[in-house]
């Protein structure tokens, strides 16, 4: 261990570790491997929407009738909380590029707070969709209005799959909050180094945008057709 | 050490303002779906996302500071989220299009 | 003498000895011995199930075990060969090793996120190895529903966990290697200055973050089916098995070129320095790497051409397979041409990329006839397959895999290794693979199914060539595994360039100290410039 901090010019901090040569590189490095991670998980939802893609157009009716069994105010209200966690979340980081860890914190904790909200929400309504007859693995799964049920079981296979992914997400983003909230607490980030809240951030914003498409791929298919 | 001279630091005001434009939106993109547009329903669901998305990633997520890199690496991402879209589906698409059963 | 000096010189292998020292390691040469190690037993383990293959298919009755249990080896034989040992060999190994100190780094980007990856390939093991010996998997390596999902009585989710895990270790490291060539370069190592090893490894890293998330959902959701019944690719429901198989072969297909590409950055490595000359058309080569990343990801419905996928998306997808041929092709005419006027050597790593170049060639030619869509009717699900992608898969990566294991090894380990018994294994390899495989394009179109245990009496004579070529190559990867163990205690010696090669990892002592340099390099010369390399006599034997 003693080695490993030996002559490179500078010994190790959070904002200089040792491979690199300048704080701001280690900035420039962590963002871009933030965003790459970012792509991953574009292609890791992306299978799931190319699934969503060919089943809509396969069953484009059955799909509407069963969107249109999601409680559409529910889902625009939960979108808004999100959004406004995102709100909360960049604040949080424009609080760390001034140094204000009180700030830090009171804008990490009401991400949290919306963050949770959104997924108690969800338990909400997928506890609805449940007692409705509409999860898939049930035996008495039926939805009313059409013929056509194992499309039916499709669209809401996809609806938990992909509703649930997103949740796992938010959840770890829960887990990322609550470690940032800490951290700070503890003193941890500066001016000069707050990557991780910044990062952080990116990460929730990028569930967030997730969410932006999910509402309306799942929530409004269609909904101007009559019942 | 002052940290790097390039960084951008938005007032409250810009993010607000943001916020409130994303908060329209949802709203506008919710009561829209209940008008008939037909098939231009989802092009316009869709281009409501997509402007929600920009604007969360250009002022929330930075990008409007942020590197050439890092942009190349978003559009690279969703090209690539492109190419596993359009050329699964055209196989769905051209289906039956043969006349040969099963084809 | 030699000894005393190593002893005294503090180096990466011996700046501490405790297993704490080791499996908490932020220093990537560390890591990279690490992954040797186990990816080594991983090879061991998908080879087993490889005899026992040919082992049944000696006689045309399925004596040697039951249909299931077939079943099983050679699904755990693809799996592990594929997602455990292929995937991660030359990146992980090699890649983690050198791609730094080539381009005068201390470390990757990410250090802890390398050793991360390191434990999460692990991790996928256990859950592949729990299913192995709670009673296997027979779903083949491809899963393919509704079998997968629906049908199978056997590991399926324990082995989809183990590849979905095993999938994060490959992007980490493909992340992890983007972020330090874009990032970490040294003072004047600009991009064209890079060795083309550098640019394989970089390419593979975007394959790597673009192609494996794809697969890692479709695991979640054939997770999904088994486990809650949510039927996304369920007939029975309205869902489409073809689906599945577009989601898996989008990933599986560019997981070839992860494969293959790192294996063409050894060979670029290896045709330089053994014959003394730049690589021909550098800018080609590099610009190559890229382009069979990208158009590797454009091809995949060449893997459904009889699955039921329209007609028309199966022209789009054979015409685009040509095209992927192309850059490949690129880099056989550029190595080839690098060998012209060139001052050749012919030591053990030579040998290998000699393999490499002729055996991939008739791999990737042999790719272009399953490309056809209209040839493919025939040969599709039969040996004519396994022989393509074993050509392209052993005869090439592997191939580059050990040649660049006995490049290296001195700088890895300070030792040489016996050349005479190292020429002797490659023989041994170049032999028994061409005996293994070769028989097998004729076993295809003549009709031999994949998969099959049991055959027509007249198939027979080739199968009994088939194994008797793999029992010669299985001596020939045992014999380096013998011997490099060996020259760890008693090898010779190396010094720091005992190939008289260019790039920055041969200005370092061998093995390199952990910081890999005393002082950052400021690169001025051109890649693969010998005019600066005193040339030592190279140790022929």
């Amino acid at each position: 261990m003693a080695s490993e901090a030996h002559a490179h010019g500078h010994g190790e901090t959070l904002a200089l570790r040792e491979q690199f040569d300048t704080a701001y590189q280690q900035r420039d490095a962590s963002t871009l491997g933030m965003w790459i991670f970012l792509i991953t998980e574009v292609m890791f939802f992306g299978g799931m929407f190319a699934a969503y893609t060919i089943y809509r157009s396969a069953y484009p009716t059955v799909f509407a009738i069963a969107s249109a069994s999601l409680n559409v105010t529910i889902g625009a209200i939960n979108t808004c909380v999100l959004l406004l966690s995102s709100f909360t979340m960049v604040m949080a980081v424009r609080a760390g590029q001034l140094g204000q860890r009180k700030l830090i914190i009171f804008f990490l904790i009401l991400t949290l707070f919306f963050g949770c909200i959104f997924l108690g929400v969800k338990a909400y309504e997928w506890t609805e969709k449940y007692e409705e007859h509409h999860m898939p693995g049930q035996a008495a799964f039926h939805l009313e209005g059409t013929d056509l049920q194992g499309p039916a079981k499709l669209f809401f296979s996809l609806y938990f799959a992909m509703t649930g992914l997103h949740a796992m997400h938010m959840v770890v983003g829960v887990g990322i909050l609550t470690f940032l909230i800490l951290e700070t607490r503890k003193g941890r980030y500066s001016t000069e180094y707050y990557t991780p809240v910044d990062i952080s951030g990116l990460y929730w914003h990028f569930v967030d945008v997730v969410w932006i498409f999910l509402f309306p791929l799942l929530y409004l298919i269609d909904r101007h057709l009559p019942k | 050490m002052s940290s790097q001279t390039s960084e951008h630091i938005d007032s409250v005001k810009t993010y607000a303002a943001v916020l409130v434009t994303l908060l329209a939106l949802t709203v506008i993109t919710t009561l829209v779906a209940f008008v008939d547009l037909g098939n231009f329903s989802v092009v316009v669901a869709l281009a409501i996302a997509v402007t929600k998305m920009l604007l969360v990633a250009l002022f929330f997520m930075h990008v409007r500071y942020s590197t050439k890199l890092t942009r190349l690496v978003i559009v690279g991402g969703l090209l690539w989220l492109a190419i596993l879209l359009l050329l699964t589906l055209s196989d769905f698409f051209t289906r039956g299009w043969l006349g040969t059963p099963g084809r | 003498m030699s000894t005393q000096v190593l002893q005294e010189r503090q180096h990466y292998l011996n700046n501490g000895y405790s297993l704490k020292s080791w499996l908490l390691t932020k220093d990537h040469k560390r890591i990279a011995v690490l992954y040797f190690i186990t990816i080594s037993i991983f090879f061991a383990i998908g080879g087993a199930f490889a005899s026992m293959i040919r082992a049944e298919l000696i006689t045309p009755a399925g004596d040697l075990v039951s249909s299931e249990t077939y079943n099983k080896l050679f699904t755990m034989h693809g799996v592990i060969m594929v997602f455990f040992f292929l995937i991660p060999s030359v990146p992980a190994t090699m890649g983690n090793f050198f791609l730094p100190i080539m381009i005068g780094a201390r470390d990757l980007a990410f250090p802890r996120i390398n050793l991360l990856s390191w434990y999460l390939l692990i991790a996928g093991g256990a859950f592949a190895f729990f299913a192995m010996f709670a009673g296997g998997v027979d779903t083949g390596w491809t899963f393919y529903t509704p079998y997968s999902t629906t049908y199978s009585n056997t590991y399926v989710i324990a082995t989809a966990l183990g590849i979905f895990v095993a999938g994060f270790s490959s992007i980490l490291t493909g992340l992890n290697f983007i972020v330090t060539v874009h990032r970490m370069r040294a003072p004047g190592m600009t991009w064209f200055r890079m060795p083309l090893f550098v640019w394989a490894n970089y390419a593979t890293g975007v394959i790597q973050v673009l192609g494996t998330p794809v697969i890692a959902v479709t695991l979640v959701l054939v997770f999904c089916e088994r486990v809650f019944h949510i039927g996304i690719f369920d007939p029975a429901l309205g869902g489409d098995p073809v689906l599945f198989q577009h989601l898996f072969w989008f990933y599986s297909h560019p997981a070839v070129y992860i494969m293959v590409l790192p294996a063409m950055g050894v060979i670029s490595e290896l045709v330089s320095t053994f014959a003394r000359k730049p690589v021909f058309g550098y800018p080609f080569v590099a610009f190559a790497s890229v382009g069979i990343a990208v158009i590797g990801f454009l091809v995949w419905g060449h893997h459904l051409f009889v699955s039921g996928q329209s007609v028309y998306a199966g022209l789009v997808f054979s015409f685009l397979s040509y095209f992927v041929a192309i850059p490949s092709a690129i880099k056989v005419f550029n190595w080839t041409a690098t060998l012209y006027k060139g001052s050749i050597s012919y030591a053990t790593p030579m040998l290998y990329a000699f393999g490499f170049i002729g055996l991939f060639t008739i791999g990737g030619l042999t790719g272009l006839f399953v490309a056809a869509l209209g040839l493919d009717v025939h040969v599709t699900d039969t040996y004519f397959v396994i022989a393509h992608f074993h050509y392209v898969m052993v005869g090439g990566t592997v191939m580059a895999y050990l040649g660049g294991v006995h490049y290296w090894w001195p700088k890895m380990t300070g030792r040489m290794y016996p050349e005479g018994w190292a020429k002797l294994s490659a023989l041994f390899v170049f032999a028994g693979f061409n005996l293994t495989f070769f028989p097998q394009f004729i076993l295809g179109y003549l009709g031999m199914p994949r998969r099959y245990h049991a055959y027509p009496p007249e198939f027979q004579v080739l199968h009994v060539a088939s194994t008797a070529g793999a029992t010669i190559l299985a001596i020939g990867y045992i014999m380096p595994a013998i011997y490099l163990a060996w020259s760890l205690r008693y090898g010779e010696v190396a010094g720091a360039n005992p190939w008289s090669a260019s790039g920055l990892e041969w200005q370092t002592p061998s093995p390199p100290p952990t910081h890999n340099f005393e002082e950052i390099p400021i690169v001025t010369q051109e890649a693969y410039d010998y005019s600066h390399v005193k040339r030592e006599e190279i140790e022929v034997g």
